[in-house]
């Protein structure tokens, strides 16, 4: 029994619902990272990083569009692209989609379009774990291939900001085949060539993190980001032992040399321009 | 190991042969009652294995006497020689590789590879690839590619391997790297999914021209057991989530993500490892054909358009 409360301790910073309004007024918001209350018009105006403990809460795909993208720049592609239920799975999934879509104002899972950072034209895509965890059906992996086909013949950099539980279970295989078209659109990217950049946020694991998420020409992650393949419940029941402090985040990948920085959210922006600016222009002008 | 279903048909099997036993030793004519035991056998037969479910191809696929990566490579190729490691950090016995002939043709051949009994199981980890079993696949398809060969993947796994050390080596850089070199590789890629495909450590190995998938296979996103705990927090509810999966072949089929599916012999791959091998050959042979005719960028083409195609959505 003290085995099951120990991972359930452990486990317990990875459960962030974003912010949630636990204090007694709505300017207060809990950090899930440390459990201070931090007034949330600070929390907001701190791009929801935790004042005191720096934890990096979820942001919304819409408020990481707002992060990245220069203000007005932003024309969005592939609105009307929804989720249909090709297993049966049934009216409870239909039901689930069409809350998610309402509650996020998105189509799916993904938010794309074509924007500008500090001017340079970028097709961006960015997750939202808000609808269905991020998970990837059919309608992300198509417009994750969508916007890597779309920069590859404007000849303009990809960035993709991952943030996802992996494949999305009720599409069944059609989830997994995600996986090897979203890498089959990234190396005619490559080929063009054309820079692909991956910001990883929390969490980046299976199904996205074994396919594209993994095969950017430079990888950015956000501290203490859960990054991986298998879920760490599933390794644990499997080794039946417990699992190393910052087991999965951005710092150990970081560590074992599966990603190039992580990055902490308020010099995000600066960082990615910095290395646009430096492969997105035509070779002539960079020699 | 016997399936639940197939109990009251091994029975019958038992019967016959205790009268065919009677009829050879004690010299009594049980001709007649053979026959027709054989016949109520044989309907029987064909009762419970035209009628499978999702959940009985599951344990069929798992089956631990179906023909496993070896036998395939035994009894399809010549001149087979293992080629072992990734040059990075180990070699994986869950992933076996290595140069063959094809009908006298050379090529690559490689497969998850599960063992069939305890003892073997425990060294191949039970067919689930570390990193460097991708990597080691990987290696090895480039080798082939840079000599034209044709490349045969066989894929039976229950998943790629959910451990610490699977998980520093980079797991997932190591499916997603096989998955970008798979869809630029300039030879023929075949794949057949002869048992267990199991998430993305199957397909790790099987971006291809072609998929074909035994009858009795199963190939899913996430095992039934895992399913049935993430969405009903129970995971005796696998038979369950297998029906609600997509996981058989047929459904596969259908949503067109596999290109052909090979019939087995009636119960199962194991119960006639000699007719599955030529049927198999059979397919493999004829696909091989149309493949090579095709120039270089044309195939890459098709097989980029193939993936292209794999999405079933709406429109608001």
């Amino acid at each position: 029994m003290a085995g099951l409360f120990d991972s359930l301790r452990a486990r317990r910073p990875r459960v962030d619902k974003v912010a949630t309004p636990a204090l007694p007024s709505d300017h207060w918001v809990k950090c899930s990272g440390c459990g201070n209350a931090i007034y949330r018009a600070s929390f907001l105006e701190n791009r929801k990083v935790c004042e005191k403990c720096s934890h990096h809460h979820r942001m919304s795909a819409r408020e990481r569009l707002e992060l990245l993208a220069d203000p007005g720049s932003f024309e969005e592609w592939d609105a009307g692209l929804v989720s249909v239920d090709p297993l049966g799975f049934g009216q409870d999934y239909l039901d689930k989609l069409k809350s998610d879509r309402e509650r996020t104002g998105l189509s799916d899972g993904l938010l794309s379009g074509a924007c500008t950072l500090d001017g340079i034209p970028v097709a961006l895509g960015i997750m939202d774990f808000g609808f269905r965890g991020g998970s990837m059906g059919s309608v992300v992996g198509e417009k994750v291939v969508r916007v890597l086909e779309r920069a590859a013949e404007r000849r303009i950099p990809a960035l993709l900001v991952t943030c996802s539980g992996g494949a999305r279970m009720q599409e069944g295989m059609l989830s997994l085949m995600q996986m090897g078209r979203t890498c089959a659109a990234v190396r005619r990217l490559n080929r063009v060539p054309a820079p692909f950049l991956v910001i990883m946020t929390d969490p980046t694991t299976a199904g996205v993190a074994a396919s594209f998420a993994a095969l950017g020409d430079v990888i950015l992650a956000e501290p203490g980001a859960i990054i991986g393949f298998s879920g760490r419940r599933v390794v644990e029941q499997t080794i039946r032992q417990k699992l190393p402090p910052g087991f999965q985040s951005s710092e150990f990948y970081l560590e074992h040399g599966f990603l190039d920085r992580v990055v902490p959210r308020s010099e995000l922006k600066d960082t990615v321009t910095a290395i646009l600016g430096m492969l997105a222009v035509p070779a002539e002008v960079g020699r | 190991m016997i399936l639940e279903v197939e109990k009251p048909l091994l029975e019958l099997e038992r019967k016959i042969r205790e009268l065919q036993e009677v009829d050879r030793a004690a010299g009594v004519d049980l001709s007649a009652e053979i026959r027709l035991l054989e016949r109520k056998a044989q309907e029987l037969k064909e009762n419970i294995f035209g009628n499978l479910s999702a959940w009985d191809r599951v344990q069929l696929a798992r089956h631990v006497e179906r023909p496993a990566t070896l036998d395939y490579v035994t009894h399809l190729f010549t001149d087979f020689v293992e080629l072992h490691g990734d040059r990075f950090h180990g070699d994986d016995p869950a992933v076996v590789g290595g140069l063959a002939r094809f009908q006298g043709r050379p090529c690559l051949v490689l497969g998850h590879q599960k063992g069939k009994g305890t003892r073997e199981n425990l060294a191949r980890n039970f067919g689930m690839p570390n990193p460097e079993g991708f990597r080691k696949a990987g290696r090895l398809m480039r080798l082939a590619a840079r000599f034209g060969r044709p490349i045969f993947t066989f894929v039976d796994t229950p998943g790629a391997y959910p451990g610490i050390e699977a998980e520093e080596r980079g797991q997932f850089e190591a499916i997603a790297s096989n998955l970008a070199l798979m869809s630029e590789l300039p030879v023929p890629i075949l794949t057949v999914v002869i048992g267990e495909g199991g998430s993305g450590g199957a397909l790790g190995i099987a971006l291809a021209d072609r998929v074909l998938i035994l009858e009795n296979s199963v190939y899913s996103v996430i095992s039934p057991e895992g399913c049935a705990s993430i969405l009903w927090r129970d995971a005796a509810r696998a038979e369950e989530a297998a029906a609600a999966l997509g996981l058989t072949s047929q459904t596969l089929k259908r949503l067109g993500l596999v290109d052909e599916v090979l019939p087995e012999p009636l119960g199962g791959a194991h119960r006639d490892p000699a007719g599955t091998f030529r049927t198999v050959q059979e397919a493999l042979s004829r696909h091989l054909k149309t493949l090579l005719d095709v120039e270089e960028h044309a195939l890459l083409d098709a097989r980029y358009s193939k993936y292209r195609q794999m999405a079933v959505m709406g429109d608001l």
